[in-house]
């Protein structure tokens, strides 16, 4: 059995409502569980973007690429490894603001991990980072012996190192 | 057509959109979300005949099989909630079949959209994983552009099924109407590009090859390609195969004919799929049932794959060389490249296989020695008058492998079957849409007793516009095809199915429809006779025996060179 790793799926879409859908149903025939799925703009004006974090094997994650490929509005898909691509992810912690002044290790704990406070008041106070995986678990596990009140992460966002091609994908449609 | 807007209703503009595709004959149902395209059918009706089908499934797999025998887009319609939902299965059956059809369903007024309002469905979520391409649309002016996109996409490359709902306010909104057909989607690629060097690769492999065997699909005739294939089987000289769906693509006559692979297919070309050194697929998808437990299928094989869809290439069956195209251009580019020959004793070995077959399943299925009917003998009368010039919709069953096993066939487009979703229910309005495809041609549906209960109600259809197919139901009193697997692989438990039929005779002749049963072998071949020979449609029951099976057979997980005799 080949190893499964992690892949960060780049689509490319024509506006659409219903495409999330007929993304996600590729995904749920396989029982693919999608880590994350968040959808923007694009750098191509009128083009939309997903990016898809999942946890696959390679011979599947190519086939399932394929398969959302060839969804009518979909323009290209492609899939990249960890290694192959700029990722980030945003986290936010909400922790009680006595433990500010009670615990001055959290402090520097903020300091440390790079993250910045968004808000402070008098009940709590929100401390956010942006990174990679790894630094945003692990100023998870650094703030969870405190007490978190709330927890949550964004999707991955990510680019790739190579260039993507959607202009000279376009243009090919084009010139049909 | 006139490209000076004018100013018309969105549903007079769905069916001037359907005329300026060339639609001449539709099928469908009406109610409430889609009255006013109704109202305007009928100010059209000189221009478009509506086929009123007794329930939506009929509808549509009656344009399933009109879009199979005229190799035209199929074309139905149905009312919003309950009426969508009864396309479902149709629309799953020509995604997975690649059937060219395009759905049109009323909605709710946009308004009400998501308010749960009477007879509201998500139509366009529902039917999103099992079509080609959807949209809802709720503006009038969008209707022309989303049309013409519809059949674009419904027709082009691999063909399938393609949903367009629209709500009632779009329908009675007042706009200025153009028509423009579609010439190309942005994102979509209807035929991908072929490298001229995997042309060279194929040709290399094939002219080395020593034992090489085609198998050929759906993907020939949905591409129009049987000159160009039979061209390239004849000057290479290389056994073909088919896939159920392939079926017709060539002659059943032919020398290099070897007969159907897969689960119920012919002895020789499944056994000897594990012993070729070249397999050059042809518009096939390698579905489950052709290659039974893929872990042992063709692997001393070196395969080539020419194929339309990207997404099928290397999806079950990795292959040595991918030839993307429309097989009509890509086996037409490729007979230059390939020299001409013969192997006579590869052809040998799979004669070989057929005698073996011949002579433990065929000889006894086609001229039975024991007294009760076998579907095989049927099947041999009905080829005995058509002489193989006819049209067979088949059901899905016991008696579904078996027309297709002994149907003799001489022309393409003779074979209509349920082969992907295997939808019970499919035959009878198929038949109907597929005799209105083809109206000069003979058709005849070949139907277990099963199945013909699931869309008996399309005999209706069938009597009010007096289509002629011939229904020829076999009926054994069980679900046969699942009692087979009870009695192989559930040690004879027959857990409900076994029926109890009423009387055949007396419903089709409640429709008027000239009907008649036998069970005695002595009256088969006369009661054959006059149902091919009455003109319109005719009903014949033949009782055939409860327990026969159907062989050979690769069980479900073998391999197909572990293929059964018995
Ligand atoms: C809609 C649907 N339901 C259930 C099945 C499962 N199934 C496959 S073959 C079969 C039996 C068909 O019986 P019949 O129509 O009498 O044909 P026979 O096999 O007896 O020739 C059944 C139930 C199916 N294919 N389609
Ligand atoms: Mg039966």
């Amino acid at each position: 059995m080949e190893e499964k790793k992690y892949y960060t799926i780049s689509v490319y879409t024509e506006n659409n409502v219903g495409l999330v859908n007929r993304i996600s149903t590729i995904f749920l025939k396989r029982h693919v569980n999608l880590l994350s799925m968040t959808a923007s703009e694009s750098e191509i004006e009128d083009v939309y973007r997903f990016t898809i974090l999942v946890k696959m094997t390679e011979e599947k994650v190519k086939k399932i690429v394929g398969q959302i490929e060839k969804q009518i509005e979909v323009i290209k898909a492609y899939y990249h490894t960890d290694e192959e691509t700029i990722s980030q992810e945003t986290a936010l912690y909400k922790v009680k603001s006595e433990l500010l002044f009670d615990e001055p290790q959290i402090q520097n704990i903020i300091k440390k991990s790079g993250a910045s406070i968004v808000t402070v008041n008098k009940k709590f106070f929100v401390i956010s980072k942006t990174g990679r995986r790894i630094e945003t678990e692990a100023l998870h596990s650094a703030l969870k012996p405190f007490g978190l009140l709330q927890f949550t992460r964004s999707g991955r966002i990510a680019v790739t190192k190579e260039a993507m091609m959607i202009s000279d994908v376009l243009k090919d449609f084009d010139e049909e | 057509m006139s490209k000076n807007k004018e100013r018309i209703t969105g549903a007079e503009a769905v069916i001037r959109c359907l005329l300026a595709e060339g639609v001449d004959l539709l099928y469908g149902y009406p109610g409430g979300a889609i009255m006013p395209v109704y109202d305007e059918l009928y100010k059209y009706q000189d221009k478009l005949t509506h086929i009123l089908a007794r329930h939506e499934q009929g509808a549509i797999h009656a344009a399933q099989g009109y879009a199979r025998t005229s190799g035209r887009v199929g074309v139905a319609m149905a009312t919003s909630g309950p009426g969508a939902t009864n396309l479902v299965t149709g629309i799953a059956d020509a995604q997975i079949d690649s059937t060219p059809l395009v759905c049109i369903t009323g909605q709710v007024a946009s308004h009400l959209l998501g308010s749960d309002a009477f007879q509201e469905t998500d139509i366009v979520g529902i039917s999103t994983p099992v079509t080609k391409w959807n949209i809802q649309i709720t503006k009038a002016e969008d209707i022309p552009t989303m049309m013409a996109k519809a059949f674009y996409i419904a027709r082009s490359g691999r063909p399938g099924p393609v949903l367009v709902d629209i709500t009632k306010d779009a329908q009675f909104a007042e706009f200025d109407f153009s028509y423009e057909p579609c010439k190309g989607v942005r994102s979509y690629k209807a035929i991908p590009a072929t490298d001229p060097q995997s042309l060279k690769d194929a040709a290399a492999l094939i002219n080395d090859a020593e034992k090489p065997m085609i198998v050929w699909g759906q993907g020939v005739i949905l591409g129009e390609a049987e000159a160009e294939f039979k061209a390239f089987v004849e000057k290479s000289g290389i056994p073909a195969a088919w896939t159920i769906l392939g079926v017709s693509a060539l002659e059943t006559a032919h020398d290099l004919n070897v007969g159907m692979v897969g689960m119920h297919g012919n002895y020789g070309p499944n056994k000897l799929t594990n012993e070729c050194d070249l397999l050059i697929a042809i518009g096939m998808r390698f579905d489950d049932r052709v290659t039974g437990n893929l872990e042992t299928y063709a692997k001393q094989a070196k395969v080539i794959h020419f194929e339309i869809d990207p997404a099928e290439v290397n999806k079950n069956v990795m292959c040595e060389v991918a030839v993307m195209g429309s097989v009509k251009t890509t086996l037409a580019d490729l007979l230059p490249l390939i020299k001409e020959k013969t192997y006579a004793s590869w052809l040998a070995e799979f004669k070989a296989f057929d005698k073996i077959e011949q002579e433990k399943v065929i000889q006894e299925e086609l001229y039975p020695s024991k007294d009760g009917l076998s579907m095989g003998e049927v099947i041999r009368n009905v080829n005995e008058v058509t002489g193989g010039d006819a049209v067979i919709v088949t059901d899905v069953g016991q008696h579904q492998m078996m027309a297709i096993r002994y149907a003799e066939f001489v022309k393409s487009k003779s074979n209509v079957t349920s082969g992907g979703l295997g939808t019970m229910g499919f035959a009878l309005p198929a038949a109907m849409g597929a005799k209105q495809g083809a109206p000069d041609r003979q058709v005849v549906a070949v139907i277990g007793d099963g199945g013909y209960q699931m869309t008996i109600q399309e005999l209706g259809t069938i009597f009010q516009y007096n289509i002629g197919v011939k229904v020829l139901v076999l009926n054994n009193e069980f679900l046969g095809m699942v009692r087979q697997w009870q009695e192989l692989f559930f040690d004879n438990r027959y857990a409900s199915t076994e029926m109890v039929n009423p009387n055949f005779v007396k419903i089709a002749e409640g429709y008027n429809i000239p009907a008649n049963s036998v069970s005695k072998r002595e009256d088969l071949a006369d009661a054959v006779k006059t149902m091919l020979e009455t003109p319109g449609p005719y009903f014949l029951e033949v009782r055939v025996e409860k327990e026969n099976n159907v062989f050979p057979m690769i069980p479900t997980g073998a391999s197909v060179s572990d293929i059964r005799l018995s």
